[in-house]
């Protein structure tokens, strides 16, 4: 019997000691992924998002271009839906499975001080920072330092169903408040045009935290205080939460929005079931796409409408490109990354996603190919709100979306719930 | 007396056991070895590295510096509010997806087994729910209740039962149901299967001396099919309990754990903290406590059902 449970004891002592060896006395066995430079060819794997911004194909015809430039380096992509990218770059970062990585806007601390990316900050060429847009620029970067190359800056845009608003005599200058954009839907609503105008992503996803912000900006207020610290239940905030209860009582916004992604949204502005929407830039394209619209030639994109502050800010909602710290082909990853986020390829790609590039913005032949979204950009752009840029942001928004549903589901009061995601997030 | 089927125990230090000669002990470690590499690689390796990082503080799963808390990572989730709702929607989902997919497993089974001509296509037909990968079932059911463009909306407006259409997975409640009713769609054949493996086997002529008895239908479902039908619920029981506690595809696809975290069960929140609050300690801590409920769990359920004297367990 005491043989036997030696035994026992030896062999799971054995087994955790051996355990640990495997992991190399690390209890992650992150420290022992290093990457390198690798030998600038070869084949290399790239992590991309199948939804807003650049499509499947067109990522595939910037791979053909690449590769026909850099016949020794060959790009194998994959693509997921935004909501499992973040983990997908986590839980792939030990293995090294990718050496390129999209990004969002609101990940480069946590990636950058969990040490999931690499610092290219030495990489970066002395002229993008006159060259590029400075808001764009800043996507990636965390403690002065560049942990990717933006592709694209991206915001929140106002779409509306042109067909809808003629029927009852309105027009797009009715819709330059959010107060406005209400009494228009009234109206809509009252004329049996429209059952449900507004259709929003307040799923408990980051989409829910991108109207948000969009709205608290127009709503005057901020994520952080005036001393950069984290403040969610500030009286814009109540008011701003406040008002999107109020649509949701009134009839005004769908009540499936709880449930929506912004596909979702953009699928029911295109089936012709939705009056008015934010989504992001390349929406304008999918509404114009005969194979998936039923509204071609029938809506409009302007910026965001003004809110009570007066301003009309846009979500910052730029993504960029990234190379693994774990990657072992560096050198290939960031050719692969310097030829996708050149002025050329974001240019014939312009319906896409918009430019990083300042000259883009001077050039009457791209502007051309798609104006109403270049003239929403010109007022959007001018002020952007942001997400509080700090490591551990995955969790404070998870803790805000879970609150701001239960405000919209009427479990709290837009201020209790608010209050409890600042206690939350202090915890 | 020994009991039929199992094995005679012998007193300790009696156990009789086969000589092997050397070459045939080295013969059987090697066709072993490969069985051995893939369990300690795939099982005894993670579940063992699991419980080191849940007694470490781990913030990122590239991190270098990571202090040990010893027990720290158990006493913060025993102490969330967080965990404990997890906990309960847990259990909500569990007995509830277990009960209904007795419920109408039985049902099915009965219907499988009954002599019907074409019995064959019918068993072919309902096991198809089983085969489908639970991932591609969530998002099947996710376009069924669809809030704008969904089949279930469409056909309760058609058929007048509504006039407006509902966000099925708008609320926590009804959002929790809605995944309940896609889990048991997916799971109720393999319990009808199982159900219909222990119907096959109850003889015919115990029915026949019901009949003698001229006990009604009812009378010999309560006092002879369920009775004897006792190991394949007691075996189907412990199989769903257990794998409904874990349920996490299913809500991935459907929910995320929305809305308002009304559908978050443990594994979900443990893969959230894990994965995307890089909390890597905390994750694993919940994975240990996960594993310790379900050994409470299928201890409780053997000990229960190894006092039924019909039981196989």
């Amino acid at each position: 019997m005491t043989n036997e449970l030696a035994r026992r004891t030896v062999l799971l002592g054995g087994i955790a000691g051996l355990s640990l060896t495997a992991s190399a006395c690390s209890v992650t066995g992150g420290g022992k992924s290093k990457g390198g430079s690798g030998s600038g060819k070869g084949t290399i794997s790239a992590l991309f998002m199948k939804q807003a911004g650049y499509s499947e194909a067109d990522i595939h015809g910037m791979i053909a271009s690449f590769e026909s430039k850099h016949p020794d380096i060959k790009v194998k992509p994959t693509f997921v839906a935004y909501e499992a990218l973040h983990d997908k770059v986590v839980t792939a970062a030990p293995a090294g499975t990718y050496d390129v990585e999209l990004i969002d806007v609101i990940w480069p601390a946590e990636f950058a001080s969990g040490g999931l990316v690499t610092d290219i900050t030495s990489k970066m060429p002395e002229d993008w920072h006159t060259r590029m847009l400075g808001g764009a620029l800043n996507t990636a970067e965390y403690q002065d330092k560049y942990y990717g190359v933006p592709w694209g800056p991206s915001t929140k845009l106002f779409y509306y169903n042109t067909a809808m608003l003629q029927k009852i005599g309105a027009s797009k200058a009715d819709l330059d408040t959010w107060d406005h954009v209400l009494a228009v839907s009234r109206k809509l609503k009252s004329h049996g045009v429209c059952k449900y105008p507004i259709a929003w992503s307040w799923a408990q996803a980051e989409a829910l935290i991108c109207d948000y912000a969009q709205l608290l900006g127009a709503f005057g207020g901020s994520f952080l205080d005036s001393a950069g610290k984290l403040h969610l239940d500030s009286d814009a905030g109540v008011k701003t939460l406040t008002w999107m209860c109020q649509t949701l009582k009134d009839g005004l916004t769908n009540p499936g929005s709880t449930t929506f992604l912004e596909d979702d949204v953009s699928k029911s502005m295109a089936q012709g079931q939705t009056a008015f929407s934010l989504n992001w830039d390349s929406t304008y394209r999918d509404l114009n796409d005969r194979s998936i619209s039923k509204v071609v030639g029938k809506n409009g994109v302007m910026a965001t409408p003004k809110g009570p502050s007066g301003k009309q800010p846009g979500v910052n909602g730029a993504m960029a490109l990234s190379i693994a710290k774990s990657s072992k082909n560096q050198d290939a990853a960031w050719k692969f990354i310097e030829y996708v986020t050149g002025e050329a390829i974001q240019e014939r790609y312009i319906k896409s996603s918009a430019s990083n590039w300042k000259a883009s913005y001077d050039k009457p032949k791209v502007i051309a190919t798609n104006k109403p979204v270049f003239d929403a950009y010109k007022v959007a752009l001018r002020e952007t709100i942001l997400r509080p840029a700090v490591p551990g942001y995955n969790k404070i928004s998870q803790g805000l979306q879970v609150e701001i549903q239960k405000a919209l589901l009427g479990k709290k009061t837009p201020s209790k719930a608010l209050r409890d995601a600042q206690a939350a997030s202090n915890t | 007396m020994m009991r039929p089927g199992r094995t005679q125990e012998f007193p300790q230090g009696l156990a009789v056991r086969p000589k092997k000669s050397n070459g045939q002990g080295k013969m059987a470690f090697w066709l072993l070895l490969p069985a051995l590499v893939a369990v300690f690689g795939i099982v005894i390796y993670p579940v063992v590295r699991t419980l080191v990082i849940s007694l470490f503080e781990v913030n990122s799963v590239m991190a270098t510096d990571t202090p040990f808390v010893g027990l720290g990572n158990y006493e913060k989730v025993l102490s969330d509010a967080g965990f404990w709702a997890a906990i309960g929607r847990t259990f909500y989902f569990t007995v509830t997806s277990t009960v209904l997919e007795l419920v109408l497993g039985l049902a099915l089974a009965g219907l499988l087994n009954a002599r019907i001509r074409g019995r064959w296509v019918l068993r072919t037909i309902v096991v198809i729910p089983w085969a489908v990968p639970t991932i591609v079932n969530a998002a099947l059911w996710k376009g069924i209740f669809n809030a704008q463009y969904g089949a279930l909306n469409g056909i309760l407006s058609q058929l007048g039962f509504q006039s407006d259409y509902r966000a099925w997975l708008g609320s926590p409640t009804a959002a929790m149901n809605a995944v309940i009713v896609a889990d048991v769609w997916k799971t109720t054949p393999l319990v009808a299967f199982f159900l219909l493996a222990g119907l096959a086997s109850i003889p015919n002529d115990i029915y026949e001396a019901a009949k003698l008895d001229r006990a009604s239908r009812v009378r010999t479902f309560f006092s002879v099919t369920l009775p004897l039908l006792v190991p394949s619920v007691s075996i189907v029981l412990v199989l769903r309990t257990v794998e409904a506690f874990k349920v996490f595809d299913i809500i991935y696809g459907m929910t995320r754990g929305g809305p308002a975290n009304g559908t978050q069960t443990i594994a979900y929140y443990a893969y959230t903290s894990a994965f995307s609050d890089q909390s890597y300690g905390m994750g694993s801590a919940i994975s240990y406590l996960i594993v310790i409920v379900i050994l409470l769990l299928s201890a409780v359920y053997l000990r229960a059902l190894r006092r039924s004297e019909m039981s196989l367990l």
